[in-house]
């Protein structure tokens, strides 16, 4: 009873910031402007228009989230080796770009790459011809890769800091070279932080918009351009709802997916 | 379960707290970006101790949504011609009265009073008004650009902004098309459509945005870019190469206009606002800060020479007769969409 009545704030704020919103959000997909009951909003989230948008969020999403592991792996591993446990300073680091608002590092980054950018001005500087940045699709992977490393890096960091270092010993121990000690046993014991770093770099990818304007110059409207679109300028809040649903179901799914990665990968190392 | 109501009574509760809670004495302004002198705010706070809350939209569309979705209570709003055409269609604005705004009658041009959106300016009082055109810089292009027709050209590759704004942008290819700015039939979208997607295709766009193109024409980012005149001088002021022109096929003249939505309790105030707005050395002062045409005969009187034969502050007749005011399609803006989506995506 007594543990209950702390919990009361907990609920409260669920109920009014996550239940809410949801119930509100699905309400809407399920109306048209009358507040009849139709389905034609979700079925419209189907045609090639948006599913060619979908697609595009989606690739995207995907190289950032892989780019993500690529660069936040090496980084988390050298961070929570000893040879760099001195250096507190180099994880502040990492860290430090958060402190500041993404808007902020966004707008910083587009004066980087645009056409007479700082960029472009050391390539010219160096003889050769301005390359074509702002308003690219790499732009935006670009701008999505360096606003979501942190959330790859600390949770497998994370993972890493808390590995039992006598497991490692005693594969060393035991004569295996470095190569099969990362593969057979950090690497699958830092699986953990990999999944949630993975979750967590790919959600906020796949429904980012602001990044995609500004850096994409709005050639690329990825689901949250166009989900902030039938907001604000087509004023179609039920599809503009059947839109959010429709990414927060494909969401749910594909954390189930990766939670079941997750269980098989940890009872499999269990059995090792 | 007993707890759980109880959660949610609560919840209901807060949410109904923020209505409640709106000091007397405030009026709440919502306005275009960098629209506004806001020194001009402190002064009138200062001279009639009504304090002004200053909230800012990007597109006239996203001002809409919010107000008639109860997203937040306005005294003032600064709606585009069109959208006044709408709002007083739904009766949505509280009449003026311009006995208590003697500056606003007597400083207005009197081609102000005549805009067919709202003749006699019975719900809206003129702030600013202006032309779609094309900025361009010298430095890049050679020739005088006096058509749309630039903006297609190929020898413009990644050289041209376009307007993220869905009537300016599909209005002016209309135009260019030889089609009304208000067009309603799906033949002439869907060819503005194939245009502006081919245009893309080309390569020749290097983007959609709206607030971030004038400073990006001032740095030299492109060649030309659809603008409004306003930000045009505003980038001219910063950059001598570049030149404004409404081309020849004509474009779209708007007036962006104060009015007071019907749910303001405040209304007094808020023509006091407004009369304010319209005294001569407040108009000067906005007019210097944001450079867009003046609907008040003081500032439009004392422009220097150079400014008075700039189309982008002082439209010449000519210019104004061939340019359309939008006219609010509201019940065909779904067709809009569904192509300006088919344009973005």
């Amino acid at each position: 009873m007594k543990r209950s009545f702390f919990s009361g704030p907990y609920a409260l704020w669920m109920i009014m910031f996550t239940i809410f919103p949801i119930v509100f959000v699905a309400l809407y997909a399920f109306q048209d402007n009358t507040g009849a009951f139709t389905i034609d909003n979700i079925t419209r989230c189907f045609e090639g228009t948006y599913m060619k948008v979908l697609w595009r969020s989606v690739k995207l999403a995907l190289e950032c989230t892989v780019l993500c592991v690529l660069l936040g792996y090496p980084c988390a591993y050298f961070l929570a080796s000893k040879d760099f446990s001195k250096y507190k300073t180099l994880f502040v680091l990492i860290l430090l770009p958060m402190w500041m608002n993404f808007l902020l590092r966004t707008y910083a980054s587009m004066s980087l790459l645009e056409r007479n950018g700082i960029i472009n001005a050391i390539v010219t500087a160096l003889g050769f011809d301005r390359w074509n940045m702002i308003g690219t699709e790499g732009a935006v992977l670009y701008g999505m890769v360096y606003n979501y490393l942190p959330f790859m890096v600390l949770p497998i960091h994370t993972s890493l800091k808390k590995m039992d270092q006598r497991v490692i010993e005693a594969a060393q121990d035991l004569g295996a070279n470095p190569a099969r000690v990362f593969l057979k046993v950090t690497l699958p014991l830092s699986m953990s932080g990999v999944i949630s770093g993975i979750t967590m770099v790919f959600m906020p990818s796949v429904t980012t918009f602001a990044i995609s304007k500004l850096l994409g110059s709005g050639n690329f409207m990825l689901m949250g351009d166009v989900i902030e679109n039938q907001y604000m300028v087509a004023n179609d809040w039920s599809f503009g709802s059947s839109l959010s649903l429709f990414m927060t179901v494909l969401i749910l799914i594909s954390i189930g997916l990766l939670n079941r990665l997750d269980t098989n990968k940890s009872e499999r190392s269990d059995n090792w | 379960m007993k707890k759980l109501s109880l959660v949610l009574v609560i919840a209901l509760a807060l949410c109904a707290l923020p209505i409640a809670a709106r000091a007397e004495g405030t009026l709440t302004v919502y306005n275009w970006y960098d629209y506004i002198d806001e020194s001009v705010l402190d002064d009138f706070t200062a001279e009639t101790g009504i304090k002004v809350d200053y909230v800012m939209f990007t597109t006239v569309e996203e001002m809409y949504v919010k107000m008639t979705t109860g997203g937040g209570k306005y005294d003032i709003i600064v709606p585009s011609d069109y959208i006044i055409e709408r709002l007083i269609k739904d009766d949505m604005l509280t009449p003026m009265d311009f006995e208590k705004m003697p500056n606003a009658k007597a400083n207005l041009l009197d081609n102000m009073w005549t805009a067919d959106y709202d003749v006699g300016n019975l719900y809206s009082v003129p702030y600013m008004w202006g032309t779609v055109g094309i900025l361009y810089n010298t430095e890049y292009v050679d020739e005088e650009i006096t058509s749309w027709s630039s903006l297609f050209d190929p020898q413009y590759k990644r050289d041209v902004f376009m307007l993220d704004s869905i009537r300016d942008t599909m209005g002016v290819t209309l135009k260019f098309l030889g089609y009304n700015l208000n067009e309603r039939s799906e033949e002439a979208l869907g060819k503005v459509r194939d245009l502006l997607i081919k245009q893309k295709q080309d390569g020749i766009v290097q983007g959609y945005l709206v607030d971030e193109v004038k400073d990006k024409m001032v740095g030299g980012e492109a060649a030309m870019a659809v603008m409004w005149s306003g930000d045009a001088m505003y980038a001219i002021e910063d950059n001598d190469s570049l030149v404004y022109v409404v081309p020849e096929e004509g474009s779209n003249v708007w007036i962006d206009a104060l009015c007071i939505p019907k749910t303001s309790e405040n209304a007094e105030a808020a023509m006091k606002f407004i009369d304010f707005l319209c005294r001569e050395d407040i108009a000067q002062r906005n007019y210097d800060y944001i450079h867009y045409c003046s609907p008040i005969r003081q500032v439009v009187e004392g422009l220097d020479e150079e400014e008075a034969a700039n189309p982008a502050v002082n439209p010449s007749q000519e210019i104004i007769a061939r340019c359309d005011f939008f006219h609010d399609i509201m019940d065909y803006m779904d067709v809009y969409n569904k192509y300006w989506m088919e344009i973005r995506s």
